[in-house]
């Protein structure tokens, strides 16, 4: 394996072993001396398109204590389109000596593209690609519901609710394919402007009520942020009405089992999806979240990058 | 005098072709020896009535020489060129400036198309008369590349083009519904989270127009139709005695939306590429005679526009020298129609709308404008052409029929395969 563009690039196999890796990792991140030598002499290139400073510094601390170069490379937003084109920027950053491409982009399909169009020889990973993938983002979250759980290799009968503007996610799309390769049962939740029904065919069910997706009693409800900067027009009537209708707050909050999870991919927006009850209760593990990050981006890195040569 | 000998018509008759000067002489057995052409069929000249040519201004992409060569070696010796040139084929000046750069090539006979409003801006009806009483004759008007989404304005060009004998091809394509739309709507563009490009967004013009058209008593046509309702609409509106026609092209009738996952630049068109059903009422349509013709809309893109993320990369795909086979594959191979409709949809029919002369049939004391071609051969596309672009969706497909010769007012403009110099 080369890239990691797309969950669809993994198979459950491939996908445990990802795992598997990233909770020995995770043992090393607690140790003192923190590094590992594994990918000492190759260079990895944060390229950004979107400014995204949690993404980055997981990379970066990731591929550092693997003991490889990092380099940070932020290209404005408005670079796509007018500055120097991907194919340049990847090239000339390929002969300064990148090994593998990070690559964030607002654009769906980016990473695919430069990982397929032979512009470049080494490897590359989705950090994020429009309102398409976050691979990385969906295999940190796998990881802490299976260590939380303790369900065993995978995720076999864990119902995952997913809720809120799902349209615009990157992190929903990801997930629904890697949970569901892993055996849990995926639901998403939202008004019908930001939940088409054309969702179910990625092998899900989709809910527009938050009552009646919580009665089915999820083991983890993951909680979205609306996306405005991918909107383009309206799609709710206002934020109270979205706030009072997809918030985990009051009596949607008091519905949630005894260990039910609750994650956020970040950054939350605190009385907006998520109340400061639900975000700073014991049963949310967003903490957990970023730490399963780095050590899920370090397994990541070395498949894609100590196998070669 | 040239002898085309035991060539194959549509009608499935064996007979020769006596060509003298730039006229077709004698359709029937003679005993003057000449070319013999064995297993090859004689049809008349294809005309295609919406290609971009690019010239003036995107000489990079083709010019009117390149796009006449290509055309040539596709079997077509007439082309319809679209008005979004820069400058906008607006006024008389343009429309003569390209028909002129089509004399100059001698390849075939290219006919300027006017765009329906001022720099396509979709406000202001452009020199309609003027371009139509100019020496290029301009008989099509269109801002293809936009919609004509105002319905007054699309009233009034109804309206003001009846008057001159004109018709107008519209792009169908509703802007509140394709703002940054990139590919087909549905379950695909929802996985790869790409803007979905709604169905309706065509349907609900073609319906709106058509009924414009029955109210002002206008001719409308409609370019590249890609939907099944698309398909539906046309046929009630014929039904009901509107006089609307409809095109296709050789991508919406043979490749669907699912090439979109690999993210490649090729597959991006607009209108997009659909569903499976969507193609299959597409070949449905043309093979009874909703639709009425095959367009190419050949849109060459030099490759820096393709090159590059999708989302930023061009719409457009080149289509000239891969037309006849896909209408062979979907007319012929597949057993579901023959010959005659293949003429009609790739020749007469085209040039009727676009009220051309002097193509569409081989008859005697008629302009020989021809092309012989040879159904039973196999090629495989490649990716370059005589177009000065390579954005070709077809590359590395393998597809039957071989253009051998093309003869345009009596000369060869290709020969054995090879397109004549200008
Ligand atoms: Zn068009
Ligand atoms: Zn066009």
């Amino acid at each position: 394996m080369k890239h990691l563009t797309s969950i669809r690039e993994l198979d459950t196999g491939s996908a445990i072993a990802i795992l598997d890796n990233a909770d020995e990792l995770g043992a090393v991140n607690s140790r003192e001396v923190k590094k590992l030598p594994a990918l000492r002499g190759k260079t990895v290139v944060n390229l950004f398109y979107e400014n995204s400073t949690r993404t980055r510094i997981s990379f970066e601390i990731a591929a550092k204590r693997l003991s490889a170069d990092v380099i940070n490379f932020a290209a404005a937003t408005s670079s796509v389109s007018k500055g120097e084109s991907l194919k340049d920027t990847a090239q000339t950053l390929e002969a300064l000596g990148a090994d593998a491409i990070v690559i964030r982009h607002p654009m769906s399909g980016a990473a695919q593209t430069l990982a397929t169009k032979g512009w470049i020889s080494g490897s590359v990973v989705n950090a994020g690609d429009g309102s398409h993938e976050h691979p990385t983002q969906a295999l940190l979250d796998a990881l802490t519901i299976r260590q939380i759980k303790k369900s065993g290799d995978d995720l076999a009968g864990i119902k995952v609710l997913i809720v809120g503007d799902i349209q615009h996610s990157r992190v929903a799309r990801s997930n629904v394919l890697l949970l569901s390769l892993l055996g849990a049962e995926v639901t998403l939740a939202g008004p019908e402007t930001l939940l088409p029904k054309t969702f179910a065919a990625m092998g899900c069910k989709i809910s527009h009520s938050f009552e009646e997706a919580l009665a089915e009693k999820p083991d983890v409800v993951m909680m979205l942020r609306v996306q405005r900067e991918r909107m383009q027009g309206t799609f709710f009537p206002s934020e109270r009405e979205y706030a009072a209708k997809w918030s985990l707050s009051g009596e949607r909050f008091k519905m949630l089992g005894n260990q039910t999870i609750i994650l956020h991919p970040g950054p939350m927006n605190r009385g907006f999806e998520i109340s400061n009850e639900a975000a700073d209760d014991p049963r949310s593990a967003v903490l957990t979240q970023v730490r399963n990050g780095l050590s899920v981006r370090m397994a990541v890195l070395y498949k894609l990058m100590a196998g070669e040569g | 005098m040239q002898v085309f000998k035991g060539v194959l018509l549509a009608s499935g008759e064996t007979t020769d072709i006596t060509v003298e000067g730039s006229q077709v002489t004698k359709v029937g057995k003679t005993t003057e020896s000449g070319l013999d052409c064995p297993g090859l069929m004689a049809l008349p000249g294809f005309v295609d009535l919406h290609t971009h040519l690019r010239q003036p201004g995107y000489e990079a992409s083709e010019t009117v020489l390149s796009g006449s060569r290509s055309g040539a070696a596709g079997g077509y010796t007439a082309l319809f060129a679209m008005a979004n040139s820069d400058p906008v084929a607006d006024t008389a000046s343009v429309v003569e400036q390209v028909m002129k750069l089509g004399e100059e090539a001698g390849l075939l006979e290219v006919r300027p198309i006017g765009a329906v409003t001022k720099g396509l801006a979709g406000t202001e009806l452009s020199a309609l008369g003027l371009m139509a009483n100019s020496k290029a004759k301009v008989k099509v008007f269109s801002d293809d590349g936009h919609c004509v989404h105002d319905p007054l304005v699309m009233q009034r060009a109804l309206t003001y083009v009846k008057g001159l004998g004109a018709v107008i091809a519209q792009h169908a394509q509703e802007p509140r519904l394709t703002e940054g739309s990139q590919m087909n709507s549905g379950e695909l563009s929802t996985e790869l989270g790409l803007k979905g490009w709604p169905s309706v967004a065509e349907e609900s013009i073609i319906a709106r127009d058509a009924l414009l058209a029955e109210q002002v008593g206008a001719r409308l046509h409609i370019c590249h139709l890609t939907t099944a309702g698309a398909v539906d609409v046309v046929r009630w509106a014929k039904a009901r005695g509107i006089q609307i026609t409809a095109e296709v092209t050789p991508h919406h009738l043979m490749l669907t939306e699912d090439l979109v996952r690999s993210y490649d630049p090729v597959y991006k068109v607009n209108p997009p590429l659909r569903r499976t059903e969507d193609t299959l009422a597409l070949r449905e349509g043309l093979i009874d005679g909703t639709i009425d013709i095959i367009g190419t809309d050949h849109a060459p893109h030099s490759s820096e526009k393709k090159d590059c993320e999708w989302e930023q990369a061009a719409f457009g795909m080149v289509g000239l020298e891969h037309a006849a086979s896909v209408a062979q594959e979907v007319l012929i191979e597949s057993g579901a129609s023959d010959w005659k409709r293949f003429t009609e949809v790739m020749s007469s029919k085209p040039a009727e709308i676009g009220s051309l002369e002097g193509h569409g049939t081989i008859a005697e004391g008629q302009p020989a404008n021809l092309v012989l071609l040879d159904p039973a051969a196999s090629r495989t596309v490649t990716a370059v052409t005589h177009s000065l672009s390579h954005n070709n969706p077809f590359a590395g497909r393998e597809l039957k029929g071989r253009v051998v010769h093309t003869v345009f007012r009596g000369k060869f403009s290709v020969k054995d395969g090879k397109v004549k110099n200008a």
